[in-house]
């Protein structure tokens, strides 16, 4: 049966910006599918949506705070950890969440992505990595592979990418995690955990893009890509962060790779006030 | 389904066959539902939607076990599991 | 000191540790910030006294993060500041433009050092008072307060918190070395929470809230993250519900109306100073520490028998073009003393229009000008 769906029908719905779909992402992208288990996960997690911020940076990832029915901001490139510190501090009840992409997070970024993750600020990051600039039209980012081809790579990659989940977890981030969007069910798994677990949760999500990167590396179909996933991702709970380096046609090791306890910058914060206030000698 | 044990995680996994809906104008044809549903339940028609997709249909609801992969890998956010009643 | 951690009394402080004092008077109670001489002072001032009154103190990584991290408090309802000088204001121009584009209620404090680049960092300017007008890109309009004493830092930094809620634009206090690293009696009033503005808040459901529709005075009542109200921001052009439009359509209105809430309530926000202009045949138009010289310059002017007076401004921006205006009608000219080569008195030359001569004083910065130099000035325009 194909019919139109009404809003009551489903949950998703109900965080969506009705109003504000169809989204811009291309047939195929992977944000949609990360967006959904985003959704699930608030939702297997019992939290509270009026509770949830949302911060996203610049690009077509930065595009999901638009999309979610939640408090949502859509900041300035690769500012959307600062302005969550703010936003978390400034009330710390909130649960807030940075949706955004790789060229956004890690490199324009990454400077504040190190910094929030050392301070185990209390918060989640979802990082779609297509392994590119989407927005712009495909260009090199701090994630494309060595060899790969994109608008600013024509003749092939060759800058040696970063391995986010071992930069993160080498910075002090206490839950750290990938999972490609093929691996649905372990990604709304690990959002939940993630959201639910005090101090800095990072989540690289590994996503196709058939239009740019996709198409430029011989995979113009977002199932090519998928495939791709299926073939080459291997499921590895606990890796050493170090190993975790993505190449062209390389193994893809997902999985939940750090999550530890470490007080949050909060807690400390607390402590620090308890201290000043001569609760605590 | 029957099954010749019950699995300890049964409560957690078990699915319920359902009815798949697709909302046709959200539709782009990307093809992630038709390939992965575990029963292909769905199919790609020859049909196209408003904006020249071609879509995403049901070709056999019967054999949905209603897992939600559909629904989960779904960019576009087109694709609902309403619970079925009939539970055969 | 008051049973809330509020100071209150008389003390001997410098600038940077008042401009600290007046935003805890104001209700500031977040502030993000980096350190970078001469506005140090301040964040110190600000990491020992805020966590006696319940506040949050970070330190960022870098000026950029301050800035998009006071943005973010506001949003969750905090009163927020960061303080930092030229290099840093530069990098926070970024951000700055997202908070005139989200109207984000935020004060910026930037104790100006000799640029360009790295500078004099010891020594004072008045460099950036255009950079604090045009520094982000995009047409804008926002507040700029400009500060001549500690006493006035401290004053001012509440009225900068007060204007900012009400406007829901940051405003800048733009300061200079010499009245931040200087030490004078300053005297901290108990205020009451009555005598500070706050933001106005959305009264309807969250169903009926468009977070960008504003009534008579163009500004937008604002929702806060957390309450339910479910609401979208974005750096995008936007309409009345946040959403991004794309058009030029939306792009007049919404840059029209961000233009327009500063400029057509300018008479409430402009504020300056005058000193014997009534009879003046010479004003001599002067901001920060250099008026309080200027001052001297004009007293001197006066002793020997010219009719010299002093307009300080206090607000910089938006620019009190109509009483500079009015003036150019009836004296002969404007000396504008400045430490830099040449910035408000663009300024004042676009309202005399060419009905008073202007004279640019310019110092380069690294010290401050003498009241000769200025006197001179004076004398040079009345001959």
């Amino acid at each position: 049966m194909t019919s139109n769906v009404s809003v009551e029908q489903n949950i998703i719905n109900s965080f969506l910006r009705l109003d504000r779909m169809p989204h811009i992402w291309c047939a195929g992208c992977g944000i949609g599918p990360a967006m959904r288990c985003f959704i699930k996960a608030i939702h297997r997690a019992g939290l509270d949506p009026d509770k949830i911020a949302v911060v996203s940076g610049i690009g077509c990832a930065g595009r999901a705070a638009g999309y979610l029915r939640l408090d949502s901001f859509h900041t300035t490139h690769g500012r959307a950890l600062p302005f969550a510190i703010g936003l978390k501090l400034g009330n710390p009840e909130l649960n807030v969440v940075v949706f955004s992409g790789d060229g956004d997070l890690v490199a324009i970024g990454g400077n504040h992505l190190i910094h929030a993750a050392r301070r185990n600020m209390d918060m989640t990051v979802i990082c779609i990595n297509n392994f590119n600039y989407g927005m712009t039209g495909g260009q090199l980012g701090p994630t494309t592979p060595v060899d790969a081809r994109s608008t600013t790579s024509p003749y092939g990659n060759i800058e040696n990418p970063f391995n986010v989940p071992y930069l993160v977890a080498a910075s002090g981030a206490t839950y750290v995690a990938r999972w490609t969007v093929l691996h649905a069910r372990q990604l709304e798994r690990s959002i939940a955990e993630a959201m639910v677990k005090p101090g800095f949760s990072f989540i690289e999500v590994i996503s196709p893009c058939p239009t740019l990167y996709g198409r430029m590396n011989k995979q113009p179909q977002g199932l090519e890509t998928m495939h791709e996933y299926q073939k080459r991702s291997i499921v590895r709970d606990g890796a050493d962060p170090k190993d975790l380096d993505i190449t062209f046609d390389g193994p893809i090791v997902v999985g939940k790779f750090v999550d530890i306890e470490r007080p949050t910058f909060w807690d400390q914060y607390e402590q620090l006030l308890d201290r000043v206030s001569g609760k605590e000698n | 389904m029957k099954l010749w044990r019950t699995p300890f995680d049964q409560a957690e996994k078990a699915t319920k066959p359902a009815k798949v809906l697709i909302d046709k104008d959200r539709c782009k044809g990307c093809g992630y539902c038709v390939e992965f549903c575990p029963r292909a339940v769905l199919e790609m028609s020859e049909e196209l939607n408003s904006k020249g997709y071609t879509l995403a249909i049901v070709a056999d609801e019967s054999k949905c076990l209603g897992c939600g992969l559909c629904e989960m890998l779904c960019p576009e956010f087109a694709i609902y599991l309403e619970p079925s009643d009939n539970e055969s | 000191m008051s049973e809330d951690g509020v100071l209150c009394g008389t003390f001997f402080m410098n600038g940077d540790v008042a401009c600290a004092e007046g935003a805890i008077s104001a209700g500031c109670r977040f502030f993000a910030g980096y350190p970078i001489t001469p506005a140090t002072e301040v964040a110190e001032r600000m990491s020992e006294r805020l966590p006696h009154v319940g506040g949050i103190y970070i330190q960022m990584e870098d000026e950029i993060a301050s800035m998009s991290a006071i943005l973010g408090a506001s949003w969750a309802g905090m009163k927020a500041m960061t303080a930092t000088s030229g290099p840093g204001f530069s990098l926070m121009m970024e951000n700055l433009g997202l908070g005139v584009m989200l109207e984000t209620p935020c004060v910026v404090v930037n104790i100006q050092r000799a640029g360009p680049s790295t500078g004099l960092p010891t020594l004072p300017a008045h460099a950036d008072m255009m950079q604090a007008r045009w520094g982000s890109h995009g047409s804008y309009e926002i507040i700029a307060l400009v500060p001549s004493s500690p006493q006035e830092i401290f004053d001012l930094t509440i009225t900068a918190f007060n204007l900012s809620e009400i406007y829901r634009v940051p405003v800048l206090v733009m300061a200079d070395e010499v009245v931040g690293h200087m030490s004078e009696k300053v005297v901290i009033p108990s205020i009451s929470p009555d005598e500070l503005s706050n933001r106005r808040r959305p009264t309807v459901a969250p169903e009926q809230y468009l977070p960008y529709k504003a009534d008579g005075d163009l500004v937008p009542p604002m929702a806060i993250a957390g309450e339910g109200y479910r609401f979208h921001v974005t750096g995008l052009t936007h309409d009345e519900k946040g959403y991004p439009v794309m058009t030029a359509e939306a792009q007049d209105k919404l840059v029209r109306r961000l233009v327009d809430k500063i400029r057509l309530n300018r008479r409430d926000i402009i504020r300056y100073d005058e000193v014997d202009v009534e009879d003046a045949e010479v004003v001599v138009c002067a901001y920060g520490i250099t008026a309080r010289i200027a001052r001297l310059a004009v007293q001197q002017a006066r002793d020997s028998g010219i009719r010299a007076g002093l307009l300080r401004l206090i607000t910089v921006w938006p620019f009190a073009e109509e009483r500079i205006m009015e003036l150019a009608q009836r004296v002969k000219a404007f000396v504008v003393p400045e430490l830099n080569y040449g910035q408000i008195v663009l300024e004042v030359e676009r309202c005399a229009a060419g009905r008073a001569t202007t004279l640019l004083v310019p110092h380069m910065g690294g010290s401050v000008h003498l009241p000769e130099t200025i006197l001179k000035a004076i004398k040079e325009v009345v001959q």
